[in-house]
Formats: C-alpha cells, structure tokens, sequence
C-alpha cells in the first residue's frame, strides 16, 4: 500500500496542526497516533460502533470512515477539546450522574452524538433519542441510563428556555 | 457530608443493606475520568521501542501447513521479524483444557501459534511484528503458506457421527459427556398426566466487547521479568498461566489492567494470539502490542452457547410437576477453552434446568463435542440463558397443555419460599431464594391481569402481543467447587489492603478486577461505610498484580459479593487499629470510640474526639509519642473465599411484552420487568444498570445475534455490519425491582448480580414471542428469534 503523503493544514481543538499526512490515512488514526488524542476509540473500524466519533466543522463524522487528508482547511473536535472547552460539560454531568456508561469505551462518541441533539434535536423524545443514537453501540448499559440522560439535558434545556421566554 | 445521614430513602429490607452509603445510588467516581476522553485502555499506551505483531490466520476451518515461506515478509518495510508456531512454541508450550471434576472431560494440546494443523478459520499460523501496525498489517499478504485442505467437521450431528475425528489421538469428538437420573425418574415420569416436549436450538454468539482483545507485554532481559498490561478479568490467573508457559518465575511476571473496555467473559480466557504475543516480547526482547481488530474478534474471540436440546417435563392433571428430563448437545469448536474449559457450559445446563421449581425428578444427558469452528466457552452467564430458557419454554408448554395461566402454573410449582435450605435434584444446594416473593412483585410490577386484559383485547383487532414470564436461579459467589477442585490454578479467595494515610485518606486495594461495572466504586462505599469515613476520602486500586492481594479477579458474578467481604473485614480490622492508635494518644479504652465522619468520635455521644488526620500524623510522624511497647497498624489485609455452599444462589423473575407482525415477522419489544434477589444491594443504581445491560444482551442473542457459518466452516457474517448486535433503537425501558434476601454466607450479604439479566431475558422473550403466536398456532424454537424463523413458525415460509 501507497505511503504517499500530502500536507495538510487542520484546527485540531483550536490548535492549529501542518503536517503531511499518509494519504491512506483515517482521520481517527492521525488522531491518535500523530496527535495522541487517544480519547476517540478504534472499536469497529467500518463505520458501525461510532466509538470513534469527532466532529468536523461541527458535523458529526465517524473517525473511521474520513481520510485525514479530508480535514484539510477544517476544525476538528474530539472529546479532549469538546471537554476541555466545557461544551460537553452538562452533558458529562448528567452522564456521570445517571450512569450512563460502564466501560467508557462508547462515550467518547456517544457523547458526541448527545452533543448533537442537544444543538439539533432539542425537542426529541426518549423514543427519538433512542433513534439518534442508534449509530452508537454500548454493549454495557443496555442505553437506558444513556437516553435518561440525555433526556435530562434536554428537559433543563426546554424549561431553561421557556423560563427565559417568560422573562 | 456526614456517612450516617447518607441513609437511603429506599425501604430498609435488612440491616446490612442501610449502613452508610451501603445501600446509596452514588455516581462513580471513576466515570467522570471516562467521560472526558482520558480513559487509558491499552492501546493508549505509549512505550519506547515498542513493536507490533499481526497474525497470519488460516483461511480454513480445517487443513495441513504443507510449508510456510516467510522470506518476503521478512524483506518489508518495517518489519522485525516474522515467526512459525514452531517457533514460538519455543518459547510458550502448549496447553490441554481439562478439569478433573467435570469426569472424563478431553481435549488435544494447542498451540499459541498453530503448528502443521489449522483447526479453525481463524486460527493463528504465523505472526508478523513490525514497527507499525500498518506495516505488519502490510507484510502479511507476503506470506506463502500452502495448505492440504481437510475434511470439516461443522454441525453437532456430523461431530457426534465420528465418520471423521478431528483428533485421531482423542478417539472421538466428543469433549465431555454427563448423565445424571434420579432414582424416582422413571416413576415420576410413568405416573404423569401430561408429558410435554420440545426441542429448542440455541445458535451461536459471541461478546463483542466495545474495546476488543488486547495485551502489551513488556519483557525486560536483564532481571527476566515481564510486565503484560493486559485486558483481563483474571490479573492473578494469567500470572500464573503466563509464568508456567513461558517458563518466567511467577512472581517476576506482573499483570497490570488498565481501563478495560468491557469483557462479559470474553477477556477471562487464555488466547493463543496474546500468549504468542507475550512470548514475542521475550523473543524479542521489547515490548510487543496486540490488539485485535474487529474482524479478526468475530473469528478468535470466544463463541458461546450453540445448543440442540430436548426437554420433556412430567406433571400432574393439577398441574403438579413432577420431573424434567434433558438431552443437551453443544458444541465447542476444535479445542476446550483454556483454563476454564469448555465443558462448563453443558455443565451449567444440566446442574440449572428446571432450577426454581419443586419437582424432584430428573434425568439429564449432555454431550459436548468438537468442531472445526471457532472455540466456544464461559461467556456471560455461562450455561444459565439455555437452562432457564429451556425450562421456562417447557413449563409454559406445560400450562397451555393443562389450559393454566402460566403465572399460576408457576405460582404452583416454583419451591415455596420457606423450604431452605433446600437440595435440588441436580445436587446443588440453595442456602435461600425468594421466587415467590419475586412472582408476586413481578406480577404487581407489570399490572399483569391489565396486561391480559390489554392483550386480550388487541388480538380481537387483529395486534398480536405477547407475555412472557421466565423465572431463574442464578450462580453467584463461586466457592473453589467451581474450578480448584478440578485442579485449575484459579483463586476463588479474593483478599483486600485497606491503609489509613496520613491526611486520613482510605487507600483501597483489591484483587478483583474492573471492567466498567461499577466495583471499584462499590469497594469504596462497603471501606467508607465500614471504617467511617467519607467517600471522597477512598481511593481504589484494582488490577495490578503486583499492588493488590491475591485473588480471582471478576467472574461468575463474584466481584461484589467475595471482594465486598473481603474489604468489609479489611475494614473492620482497620477500623479497630485506629481506634487502638486513638486510644492510646486519647489515653482510653478502645471500646469508648467509635469512628464517624473521618474522625474519632466518642461511641456514645458521638462527640468527636480526634480527626483521622491527626491519628495518621501521629502513627506516622511522632509515633515517639505513643506508648513504647505501642506499634500502630494501619494497614491491614483480609481475605474472604465462599465456603458453606458452592454457589451462593440468586434468584429472580423475568417479563417481556412484545408484538410481533405476521406479515413480516418482525418482533417489536415493548416492554421489559426484571425483579431480582442478589441479597445486599451496595448501589442500587449499579445493580440496576447491570440488569438492564445484562438483559439487553440477553435479548441480542434471543433476537439477533448469530455466528453463521457455512458447510465449509466458513463464518459468513464476521462484521458489525453483518453481525446484529441491540442498538438503542430496537431495546425497551427495563423496569427493575429487588426483593433483598442477604446471604448469611458474609456480613455483608450481597450476591452476585452480573449475569442474571443476561440468564433470565432469552426465556422470557421466547415466551413472549411464542405467547404471541398462540392464536396463529406459531411456535419458535430457535434462536436468535429472526423474522425469517418466525415466519417458517407460522408456515409462511
């Protein structure tokens, strides 16, 4: 296989990162083995499990599934800078309250997800959480502490919201 | 935040249950840690010099390494080295799976790397280290093997044949048989009413754990010690494997688990590619890594179940059973898993049918045979979802033969709840179950007459749902009768370190291991609770074999209940050497303090009289100031191993409400119930959470999960794409209760909790499904329940 290179110029957590990357490349790979972002997991590799989930240009990718080379000139965020930044905070609180996960190995980017419909979905109910993070699999919890939480974030939202309406 | 006000508001069933934060939903401290994306699994380790191993797997279930020509490999770019199983077994001997209390059980040596033989597609035949993983990983298609193809050997019947034995030297391909019969079997059955019988196939599954298989090993040449940071549940176990193996003084070999990305049983075995990665590292003098990527987990990560079985069961026109009789088949693949073996499972199903009831006859006959697909062995509750499946399956076969409610049925026939302790046909020995009082909250739980009523009325229009109820005993808290009776070197004692520190912190170590479960944190509720002091004060260290006691490790639903003990008695022997220390400074008797809110206080007024902090500065820094024949001792080591019973039983019930679709056969979950007795509930909110994953995992294999393999032993669907494993959209809200019937067997009380979700849900599905298609005249017997078998039940296919 090709060991071709190509420079690209990529804001990994807001820091800027210019290196020629392997063509061949997935981005989850560059993550963590040229970056050490270890915080995004290698569970399935074909795009299936989304433990390897960042974003990018605040869409949600599957890690696996993009070449490095594809995040050329764009913002990448992982769970490191997504929790260093504090916008994943009320999310971790209400997972870490439910116990939303076990062995951790999902919440990178089930979090990821969560992240997303609290941005995107903000109304869903528990059967349409149960819809979005369907591209996320945890084999520990059985996904009910996961859905309560995130469905916890979403109430506060909602009547933080209205409260802020009525004001 | 004082312990005492920490009571939970949950009604107090036992006193053991209420103490402290024993009891109290607290959140893990080591979550928080995961959620941020610092979690430390082992491929996030960083080590210099570090190398990469790949394997070569045989492309077929069965065939001769004519010859094997590694030289170009050798010339890739990266690559350090490219080595034969002849040559590695160098270095690691191979292994027999056999214990001495499962009778005549036989398997034929294995090999880490196979040598002349492959006997699974999958089966590692050479391994290829390089600097990267993607130049070993490149390397590999250079490799030139020639194979003689063999005959295989792929379905239960053909194994049993014997036309063709896949090990000459064993005589034929069955691994383990047992019989078992009761004297008053024959009678019991000739005197019956209603006989009824069916046989149920069970497919195979497999774990798939999130963080699939890992281990690094790390040899040092100089002092002849090797450190493995490993995914384990079973740190000590592996110690001891790895030094008999590789030859390495026991304690030089340290075995270190990082965070572990999940395990259900998959990651307590040993595994021909990470022994040969071990030994890679002393060969190579380096550290070596392996981790399995997720299409090589499908072919050599263990299988489970795989099970053709019949069961009849004898009752009275009353609806009395009187006796159950079983014929098991399953099959393991080409080689009893070491060191548990692979005749556990059968095992587990003749000791377990017909479990929770009152019959007293029984006649059991198992036979476990050899084939040439992937290995099967102990994954998550072992033996238990066939055996309450089965027995579940027939008793509500029975109620619809004498036209009883099947929770009636069972309401009659399950063993009252004040016959303990009680001996079960099968000679296992309850100490005591609640199974009636689980039906009755069950039934309440769910509004089962409502239900009925519900259900009842939606069929006129043409909705078929269903109710299924499977009710369950469950092994929990091993005793040695599990495996060092039959001579493995498996610890089934746990031990726990408890230390005061100076600033009056808790330093906890235990032998049993965390796999995301939650025993770190419940440890840290029974030392906070026990000693005195707040949580935030406890810091737990499990998983390294060179820190912490001695012991088992996580299994069997074993982890809270042994090393809850072992830290509860750690706990109270420190607590008095406190006090000891506090007497003396405080110059009175011990038995005046007490220890509350991280402080010495007085017992009876709980005045405080000394903060923890000032008795660690004491013992530590001025012990000059005791009394000269005065040594303080504040760490203290306990160990706890199961004694009185084999297994300490756990019981519970399971409901599922479902609806299926005729037309497509598709099965919809609506609903699920789990009442459960595991004794003292540490965390009520972990134990629940344990139930719920156990019981989706349950459900995967009831419903989708299947290891398809072709009549060439080939596995078809080998891929999370093709593999169906519970995605959230497909599973239902749980609802759990407990009934609390704590062990005498340990203060603490608690039983095991792990697995039972995972035992009951199979059962209860089925019986849904199949209460669903009564009126249709549909019957599934096999899982997982597909659409495509649902619609052959109903003859529309």
């Amino acid at each position: 296989m090709s060991d071709k290179r190509r420079p690209i110029s990529v804001m990994v957590n807001a820091e800027r990162i210019e290196r020629p990357v392997l063509v061949r490349q997935h981005l989850v790979d560059f993550l963590r083995e040229e970056l050490d972002l270890t915080g995004s997991h290698l569970g399935c590799e074909h795009g299936v499990c989304g433990a390897c989930q960042v974003m990018v240009d605040g869409q949600v990718v599957r890690g696996c599934l993009t070449l490095a080379v594809q995040t050329d000139g764009k913002q990448v965020q992982t769970i490191e800078g997504l929790s260093d930044s504090g916008e994943l905070a009320p999310l971790q609180e209400a997972f870490f309250k439910h116990n939303a996960l076990q062995c951790g190995f999902c919440s990178s980017g089930m979090l990821i997800t969560a992240l997303n419909i609290v941005r995107h979905h903000p109304d869903s109910t528990r059967e349409e959480i149960r819809d979005h993070i369907s591209g996320n699999f945890c084999r520990c919890t059985g996904y009910q502490a996961i859905v309560d939480a995130i469905e916890s974030v979403l109430v506060k939202n909602r009547a933080t919201e209205i409260l802020g309406a009525s004001l | 935040m004082n312990a005492r006000m920490e009571l939970p508001a949950r009604q107090q069933e036992s006193e053991a249950q209420v103490k402290g934060y024993i009891g109290k939903s607290s959140p893990r401290a080591g979550s928080k840690r995961l959620l941020q994306g610092r979690g430390a699994y082992i491929d996030d380790m960083r080590l210099p010099r570090l190398a990469h191993v790949v394997f070569l797997r045989s492309p077929h279930a069965h065939a001769r390494i004519k010859s094997m020509d590694l030289g170009e490999v050798l010339k890739q770019p990266g690559v350090i080295g490219a080595f034969t199983g002849a040559q590695i077994a160098q270095y690691c001997t191979p292994w027999v799976a056999v214990l001495g209390h499962l009778k005549g059980i036989k398997s034929a040596p294995q090999h880490a790397v196979a040598i002349d033989r492959a006997c699974w597609q999958g089966e590692p035949v050479a391994a290829i280290v390089a600097q990267t993983r993607r130049q070993a990983e490149d390397a590999l298609q250079f490799a030139q093997v020639d194979y003689e193809v063999l005959p295989v050997i792929v379905e239960i019947e053909d194994a049993l044949k014997g036309d063709y034995v896949i090990h000459p030297e064993l005589g034929d391909n069955i691994c383990f048989q047992r019989e078992l019969k009761t004297d008053d079997f024959d009678a019991a059955f000739a005197r019956a009413d209603v006989v009824v019988e069916k046989t149920y196939k069970f497919a195979r599954h497999t774990g798939v754990t999130n963080e699939t298989r890992a281990v690094l090993a790390d040899y040092q040449p100089a002092d002849h010690s090797l450190t493995v940071y490993h995914a384990t549940q079973a740190p000590h176990m592996m110690q001891d494997i790895i030094s008999r193996h590789l030859n390495i003084p026991e304690s030089n070999v340290r075995i270190v688990c990082k965070d572990v990305g999940g395990s259900f049983g998959i990651k307590v075995h040993v595994y021909p590619d990470e022994m040969a990665t071990v030994a890679l590292s002393v060969m190579l003098r380096r550290p070596v890594k392996f981790i399995a990527d997720r299409l090589e987990s499908f072919i050599s990560d263990i299988h489970a179940r795989e099970h053709i079985a019949t069961v009849r069961m004898a009752c009275t026109k009353e609806g009395d059973i009187l006796g159950f009789d079983l014929n098991d088949l399953t099959a393991i693949g080409p080689y009893s898993v070491y060191p548990r073996t692979s005749g556990i499972e059968g095992n587990q199903v003749v000791n377990l049918t017909g479990g929770p009831y009152r019959h007293k006859a029984y006649r059991a006959q198992l036979k476990v045979v050899f084939t040439n697909k992937n290995v099967t062995c102990q994954y998550r509750a072992v033996g238990h979802p066939i055996a309450v499946a089965l027995t579940e399956g027939i008793v509500d076969e029975g109620a619809r033969a004498l036209g009883m409610d099947p929770a009636e049925f069972r309401r009659r026939n399950l063993i009252a709840d004040d016959a303990y302790p009680y001996t079960f046909p099968s000679g296992l020995k309850f100490e005591k179950l609640s199974h009636h009082q689980c039906l009755d909250k069950l039934l309440k739980l769910m509004d089962y007459d409502n239900l009925r009523a519900e259900q009842a009325a939606l069929r006129k229009q043409g909705v078929y749902r269903g109710i299924g109820l499977a009710a369950m005993i469950e092994v929990t808290n091993p005793s040695p009768a599990f495996y060092g009776v039959g001579g493995a070197r498996i610890s089934a004692q746990d031990g726990a370190t408890l230390r005061l520190d100076p600033s009056g912190m808790l330093n906890v170590l235990v032998s049993v291991t965390e796999q995301g479960q939650g025993t770190e944190a419940v440890f840290a509720q029974v030392a906070a609770t026990i000693v005195g002091v707040t949580l935030e004060n406890v810091r737990v260290v499990t998983g390294d074999t060179a820190v912490t006691p001695y012991g088992g490790g996580t299994w069997a639903s074993r982890g809270a209940g042994i090393g809850g003990e072992a830290v509860l008695q750690a706990g109270k022997a420190l607590k008095a050497n406190i006090l000891a220390v506090a007497a003396a400074v405080l110059k009175l008797d011990a038995a005046q303090l007490d220890i509350a809110d991280n402080a010495v206080v007085d017992r009876l007024t709980g005045e405080q009289r000394m903060p923890l902090a000032e008795v660690g500065r004491v013992a530590y820094f001025r012990p000059d100031t005791l009394p000269m024949d005065f040594q303080s001792e504040l760490t203290v080591t306990r160990h706890f191993t199961p004694r009185e019973f084999g297994f300490t039983f756990t019981n519970g019930i399971q409901a599922s409400y479902v609806e299926v679709d005729p037309e497509t056969g598709f099965i919809k979950l609506l609903k699920h119930w789990c009442v459960e007795d595991c004794g003292t509930v540490i965390n009520p909110m972990l134990v629940d959470e344990q139930l719920r994953g156990g019981v989706v995992q349950g459900l995967g294999g009831a419903l989708f999960e299947e290891c398809l393999y072709n009549e060439e032993g080939q596995m078809l669907n080998g891929s999370m794409a093709d593999y169906l494993v519970p995605m959230a959209f497909e599973m239902p809200d749980i609802e759990i209760a407990h009934v609390c019937t704590p062990t005498m067997t340990s203060e603490l009380g608690a039983k095991g909790a792990g697995e039972a979700g995972t035992a009951g849900a199979p059962g209860a599905v089925m019986n849904a499904v199949n209460d669903a298609l009564q009126p249709l005249g549909g019957n599934v017997i096999e899982q997982p329940m597909t659409p495509e078998r649902v619609l052959a039940a109903l003859g529309k296919l």
